[in-house]
């Protein structure tokens, strides 16, 4: 019996825009470049609404509506959401539709999609309350089930996570973690037999997200009666086959002419024509299948490249000292009381702005450099650290900035007063 | 091979490239005879050199002044008043063509398999060698024209001989993407005949000192940042520009020196321009420098900065970063094909160019990373692929020849 659990994960950073030493000061709009650059968030978050939300949204609520059986998950960062709601209306009412099916189920993450967890358990609280609270104002669900920033996974954060009420999370499906063990089955975090974790099972979720389109892939083309059969293989091995994957792949990553979509809209089908086989949330897995055993992780597990490490984000020197230098301001942001400023904080906490400054793939400039908008690391670096330099100059300023609010309030009260006397 | 100016007594990067290429084509196994226009003293390199003028041997001073791949009329002129004993032609180009007069006697003598010659001054030599023996002829363009003078005032006559030597070559080589581009857009080749060798560099040569014996500046110990510039003082080198990136940058950060090493016929402009500015007290001219004084400038400054407005490859940055400095580069350069771990800026883009300065004066994890990175990047740059490079480009013209 197996029962397939997909979760797919959305997400947009805010990019920064080519914020120069000479911006600081006299302009507080760290994300606001409409140019032809990739840094245009308007411009990306349409482009990628057109080729993946919008048609991949459309084939998934076919698949629901014609296969009664079939259940999907989305992980939705609140800043993806936010701006969805800025630039693409339609694409949150799509998301909506899903829902309203009650056979969508949306996880729980952090707001910003995030690294606050590295230095600030309290921040990273702070962020994934956020996210909860966007998520049912917009689709009136409650998250119980929880996934980090890109996978991202260690005892302390299952720990964390668990104190807050959720009833388990998800990790990559790492050999290191499970050894001689299979993804197949759940598991349960250290030290807490009802906190239980999924473990995505990489080789079957890389099949799609990484290699459905790579022509040079022994496999290629693959079709959805092979990929069921694989899925099929499984039967007796396990419980739950985890695909997990950046929902982006259809349509961005994997363009619409190699054919992902039909693969999408096929899948189901050839998926349930196994009669021991099913889908299943992960709230639902989690509920339905005991833990087989303990997951200990001491040191960070990610998705990210061969490492699966934080090397993505946290690695080089400027990367370290982006992030101290970020972490740094928490305090006086918060104690300014300007939610402005806070806000626009928070939007540098994302982790997309770590991962451009990254050096390791650089040498043989690979596919991650797809994903960057910038030239170089350099260049992410050297923006990203005149914003936060204009953050901590706003701070700086936060108490005349109040002094004079006060001022006028006070002005406002007293002249209001004197109207009032003048009327009666 | 045909050059025009060679180690210890060079002006540019011509002849540290002749030297890197010849060294390591004499390491492959080549027979190599490398023809210069007039005896003057040249490093050991394993070739057999050859003087196309015997008579009127040059020493150490006068090479210095002569035998420059980046002389002009002007320049020329004034010397050979100032040097009348050496019997030179009234002009650079009487010099440029007596050179291809006496090239094709050396040619028949030595027999060569393939000629190579090195920009203008040697083209005329080098197709005069390949009428006379009907060998191939292989040129290689390390500067045009266009870049010498900025796109601004093209020297017509320069750029016929410059054009004539492209089309009558079998095989054009030159150092980077951007060349080939100039040359296909300007010159009317055919791109299927260039192929591009980007130039190596030696990590072993002299120029690398150990930081122990770099000398610290002392305003760098007051806590002052150092931005250093070298080459000559001409159109091509931009740093007219740079000098304007400066003034932004001293604007908002005062404690900020810039170094411009380096001599040529726009000094005295730059002087004024920056007294213009008011950042006289900031600008230090060092005037030409060269060797152990130039490692010494690399290891002393926070960030070297080459605002090429047209540099065809541009050695200077990999030298820099042998040094442990990182650069920043003229997006209108070669070597910003070969360099990734480097800060780029279009060379008009003075703002860009000085917010990049200020933020690797600022943060010391980005310069760290730049010059470690950078580093590695620029010992990976070994003549050893050039030659190589070379060779495939020989094999293919000889090949074309018989076949004919």
């Amino acid at each position: 019996m197996s029962a397939v659990c997909q979760y797919f994960q959305v997400h947009q950073p805010r990019r920064l825009k080519r914020y120069t030493f000479y911006d600081i000061g006299t302009d507080s709009e760290y994300f606001n470049d409409d140019g032809d650059r990739d840094t245009n968030n308007a411009k990306i978050t349409r482009k990628v609404a057109d080729k993946c939300y919008l048609p991949a949204n459309e084939a998934m609520l076919a698949n629901l509506k014609e296969f009664p059986e079939f259940k999907i998950a989305y992980s939705i960062s609140g800043i993806a959401l936010e701006q969805f709601e800025e630039y693409t209306p339609e694409v949150v009412e799509s998301f909506k539709r899903l829902v309203d099916t009650g056979r969508v189920e949306i996880l729980g993450e952090t707001y910003y999609h995030s690294l606050a967890f590295l230095e600030s358990p309290k921040e990273f609280r702070e962020q994934i309350r956020m996210h909860a609270d966007k998520v049912r104002a917009l689709f009136g669900v409650r998250p119980s089930v929880f996934r980090n920033t890109e996978l991202i996974f260690r005892n302390d954060i299952a720990e964390e996570i668990a104190n807050l009420g959720y009833l388990g999370m998800l990790a990559e499906g790492a050999d290191h973690l499970l050894e001689w063990r299979k993804p197949t089955f759940v598991y349960h975090a250290k030290g807490d037999e009802s906190f239980k974790l999924l473990l995505k099972h990489y080789k079957l979720s890389d099949d799609i997200a990484f290699r459905f389109s790579n022509k040079d892939w022994e496999e290629w083309p693959l079709t959805a009666p092979k990929f069921a059969q694989w899925v099929n293989a499984h039967n007796g091995d396990g419980h739950v086959i985890n695909l997990f994957m950046d929902y982006e792949t259809f349509g961005e990553h994997q363009w619409e002419d190699t054919g992902i979509f039909h693969f999408l809209r096929a899948m189901p089908r050839e998926i349930l024509r196994h009669a021991d086989n099913k889908f299943v949330t992960p709230r639902e897995a989690l509920e339905q299948y005991p833990s087989v055993g303990e997951i200990d992780a001491p040191q960070y597990v990610s998705w990210a490249d061969i490492e699966r490490d934080l090397s993505a984000w946290k690695s080089n020197p400027i990367q370290h000292d982006a992030l101290r230098a970020f972490f740094a301001l928490e305090d006086d942001v918060k104690r300014s009381g300007n939610e402005d400023l806070l806000r626009d904080w928070r939007r540098l906490s994302t982790s997309d702005h770590f991962y451009y400054m990254c050096t390791k793939w650089f040498h043989d400039g690979d596919v991650h450099r797809y994903f960057s908008p910038y030239d170089s690391p350099y260049e992410a670096f050297i923006a990203y650290m005149n914003a936060l330099n204009d953050v901590r100059a706003r701070v700086q300023s936060a108490p005349t900035e109040k002094h004079r609010r006060s001022f006028w309030q006070t002005l406002s009260r007293k002249s209001h007063a004197v109207l009032e006397a003048l009327r009666s | 091979m045909y050059g025009w100016e060679f180690p210890p007594h060079f002006s540019g990067g011509l002849g540290i490239a002749c030297h890197g290429l010849v060294r390591s084509l004499v390491a492959d196994g080549v027979d190599m005879r490398f023809v210069l226009p007039r005896k003057f003293p040249v490093a050991y390199t394993g070739a057999t050199m050859l003087f196309a003028n015997e008579a009127n041997p040059l020493d150490a001073e006068q090479t210095e002044l002569f035998a420059s791949g980046y002389m002009t009329e002007e320049r020329f002129r004034f010397l050979q008043g100032q040097y009348p004993e050496l019997q030179y032609g009234p002009s650079l180009f009487d010099e440029v063509l007596r050179y291809a007069a006496r090239s094709p006697m050396v040619a028949l003598s030595q027999q060569p398999d393939v000629i190579h010659a090195h920009d203008w001054l040697c083209f005329p030599a080098g197709m005069a060698a390949k009428r006379a023996t009907g060998v191939p002829l292989v040129v290689h363009v390390h500067a045009t024209e266009f870049d010498r003078t900025g796109f601004r005032s093209v020297n017509q006559a320069i750029y016929n001989i410059e054009r004539r030597g492209m089309h009558e070559a079998d095989k054009i080589v030159t150092v980077s993407e951007y060349t080939k581009q100039i040359i296909v857009e300007h010159y009317g080749v055919d791109p299927s005949k260039i192929t591009v060798v980007y130039n190596g560099i030696d990590p072993d040569s002299e120029m690398v000192m150990t930081p122990e014996e770099a000398v610290v500046h002392r305003l760098k110990e007051r806590g002052w940042g150092i931005v250093l510039a070298h080459g000559r003082l001409t159109m091509q080198k931009g740093l007219d520009y740079y000098l304007r990136a400066a003034k932004r940058v001293v604007d908002v950060r005062p404690n900020t020196a810039f170094i411009v090493s380096g001599s040529g016929d726009m000094a005295e402009q730059l002087i004024e321009q920056a007294a213009y500015y008011g950042i006289g007290d900031k600008v230090f001219f060092v005037g030409w420098t060269k060797g152990r004084a130039v490692s010494r400038l690399y290891r002393m400054a926070d960030l070297f900065v080459m605002p090429s407005v047209s540099e065809p490859y541009g050695l200077v940055p990999l030298e820099s970063l042998l040094n442990d400095t990182p650069v920043l580069i003229s997006k209108q350069s070669g070597v910003s094909e070969v360099l990734q771990h480097a800060l780029k800026t279009d060379f008009w883009d003075v703002d860009d160019m000085a917010n990049k300065i200020i933020a690797v004066l600022d943060h010391p994890s980005l310069h760290h990373t730049l010059a470690t990175e950078g580093a590695r990047e620029a010992r990976s740059q070994v003549w050893q692929r050039v030659a190589e490079r070379c060779m495939m480009v020989y094999k293919q013209v000889v090949k074309m020849i018989t076949r004919v």
